[in-house]
């Protein structure tokens, strides 16, 4: 399955300062969908090169960090439990509080 | 030169006075001149020639004077705008929250379109450094109140609108009180403990707040707690770690990038002021100034379980006033010094001054990250990043060996010095914490680090 992630407002400098990762992930075995659970696991694996835990906390992401699919926040589309499709575009950005 | 010194920063001194000086007679010279400019149509008005009695202009229902018509025609000859717009904006009343770089240019663009009274709070003094993005201020306010420049500024441009100056940090003690006083919020602060509380006490008085922020080359803007909208807190419940809150003066930022989100604060001011278009609310404007790319997304609505505006939220004033925002994000509302270590594993730069000179045997250790440390350094020093300290720490070693052989030429008999600098001595005194743990027990940190070293020992060294 192709997607399209990308990393903003800093979440960049976490793997190697590339905003836009175009991906291809693999259904885990037994797994009937392909959800937010399996990417982060994926993105944590394959993407995130140093401080893992500015990216996540537990099995979710950390604080600060909002995550939209297909610009959507993922607050609407059931968090964790969204299940993603091929060709979908997920941005994962930190929040900003400078001025 | 040296001889003169004293008579340079004399001239220096009085220049500066001269110039604030001119600024504030030049801003009442704009105010007089738009009094009599006022005074003398109404004269016209009334004034007989001829025997003929001009009529004078009848009351208009929209309320706007022949000199408010002239001066905002471009904004009245929009027919989405219009003169029903124009008088909402005269109308209404916003707080400007940081005059900074994204209040630099929101306070421009609303002094400019006439918003009826605007209020302007920031704790700050304008400083050399600002002047790339924060672009309401000039040279001659530099070691003056934000306020009080940004205050001319916008008098300066729009003389006919009332101007309230906060010089003062906004606070629990006072937030609710000044906030109350206006209809729209605008959060151009720069830190995360301000934006939970300014957020908090939005939902409070049920005032509408556009928050924007930028760092580096990223901005974001959004407007919260808008009819039936979420709050900060329904977005972002937990605060994030601090590591991750930087701040324009930590990370730096591209002076146009607040700008740009700062511009776009005033526009969502002027939409929900005069009650036209669609506010930015349940989304947001992420920016990202790098690659040219401004995305719209839709984010969350109010949510039910939010600890401040859900439904069964019990937060109200006394909470809100007894509420710890800096012990709830672990971040100072206003930048200053730390103090991580006791004062016997600390030294002055007057005092390390006095080491250089004594030519005692040391090795000075500066852990900030190497761009920094690029742009100026004390001689003889050694660059460890302090991120990168734990697996360089053989350098260290090595340096401090490197002075004990030394010592073997000399008669003096004590072991070398550690001396750890930063930019303004707060990771330095990570650094020391961290070294004593692993036995470097003679590591000592410079207080106040190179800005103290500049401040206290030689004013020529630069600081940035
Ligand atoms: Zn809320």
């Amino acid at each position: 399955m192709q997607l399209t992630l990308e990393f903003g407002g800093g979440l960049e400098l976490l793997c190697d300062s590339e905003k836009i990762h175009k991906v291809n992930v693999d259904l885990p075995n037994g797994a009937d969908d392909f959800t937010m659970k399996h990417l982060l696991s994926w993105v944590r694996t394959n993407l995130i090169k140093e401080r893992p835990e500015m990216f996540m906390k537990g099995d979710t992401v950390r604080p600060g960090v909002l995550v939209l699919v297909n610009d959507c926040d993922w607050e609407l589309s059931g968090q964790l439990d969204t299940t993603i499709e091929e060709k979908d575009v997920i941005v994962f950005i930190s929040t900003l509080h400078g001025g | 030169m040296e001889a003169n010194g004293g008579d340079s920063s004399e001239i220096v001194r009085e220049l500066e006075e001269l110039k604030l000086r001119k600024t504030e007679i030049e801003d009442r010279i704009s105010t007089l001149e738009a009094k009599l400019h006022d005074t003398t149509a109404v004269e016209r008005c009334d004034a007989v020639s001829n025997g003929y009695s001009y009529p004078t202009v009848p009351a208009l229902e929209h309320g706007l004077s022949p000199d408010q018509i002239y001066r905002y025609s471009r904004q009245l000859l929009l027919p989405s705008f219009a003169i029903e717009g124009q008088s909402n904006l005269l109308k209404s009343s916003v707080l400007v929250i940081g005059a900074g770089g994204l209040g630099s240019p929101a306070l421009l663009y609303l002094a400019a379109c006439g918003v009826g009274r605007l209020g302007i709070i920031d704790h700050d003094v304008v400083e050399l450094n600002n002047m790339h993005r924060q672009i309401i201020h000039t040279e001659a306010f530099i070691g003056h109140p934000k306020v009080k420049s940004a205050a001319a500024a916008c008098r300066s441009i729009n003389s006919t609108i009332k101007i309230d100056e906060y010089v003062e940090a906004l606070r629990t003690s006072n937030a609710l009180e000044i906030l109350s006083q206006y209809d729209i919020i605008v959060d151009a602060t720069d830190n995360p403990p301000s934006r939970y509380m300014i957020s908090d006490c939005c939902v409070l008085l049920g005032k509408p707040l556009v928050s924007g922020a930028a760092l580096g080359m990223d901005g974001q803007l959004t407007v919260y707690n808008h009819n039936g909208g979420p709050c900060y807190r329904c977005l972002f419940p937990t605060p994030p770690p601090t590591t991750a809150c930087q701040r324009c003066s930590d990370s730096g930022v591209l002076g146009v990038v607040p700008g740009v989100i700062g511009c776009l604060q005033a526009l969502e001011t002027i939409k929900l002021a005069s009650m036209v278009g669609e506010p930015l609310s349940e989304r947001m404007l992420l920016f990202d100034a790098l690659s040219a790319r401004i995305r719209i997304v839709k984010i969350r609505g109010r949510s039910s379980l939010c600890t401040v505006c859900g439904d069964n939220s019990s937060f109200n004033k006394q909470k809100f006033k007894d509420f710890d925002y800096e012990d709830f994000t672990q971040f100072p509302l206003v930048a200053g010094p730390l103090n991580l270590i006791p004062a016997e594993s600390r030294i002055s730069s007057k005092e390390f001054k006095e080491i250089l000179q004594k030519k005692e045997r040391h090795v000075l250790l500066d852990v900030r990250p190497s761009h920094h440390y690029k742009i100026v350094s004390l001689p003889d020093s050694l660059n460890i990043p302090l991120a990168n300290l734990e697996a360089r720490l053989n350098e260290l070693t090595s340096a401090l060996k490197e002075k004990e052989d030394d010592h073997i030429n000399t008669v003096s008999c004590t072991n070398p010095g550690l001396y750890v600098v930063c930019r303004r001595g707060n990771d330095s005194q990570s650094a020391v914490q961290y070294l004593r743990d692993l036995g470097f027990s003679s590591a000592k940190d410079i207080i106040g680090g190179l800005e103290a070293w500049a401040a206290d020992v030689n004013p020529n060294f630069p600081t940035y």
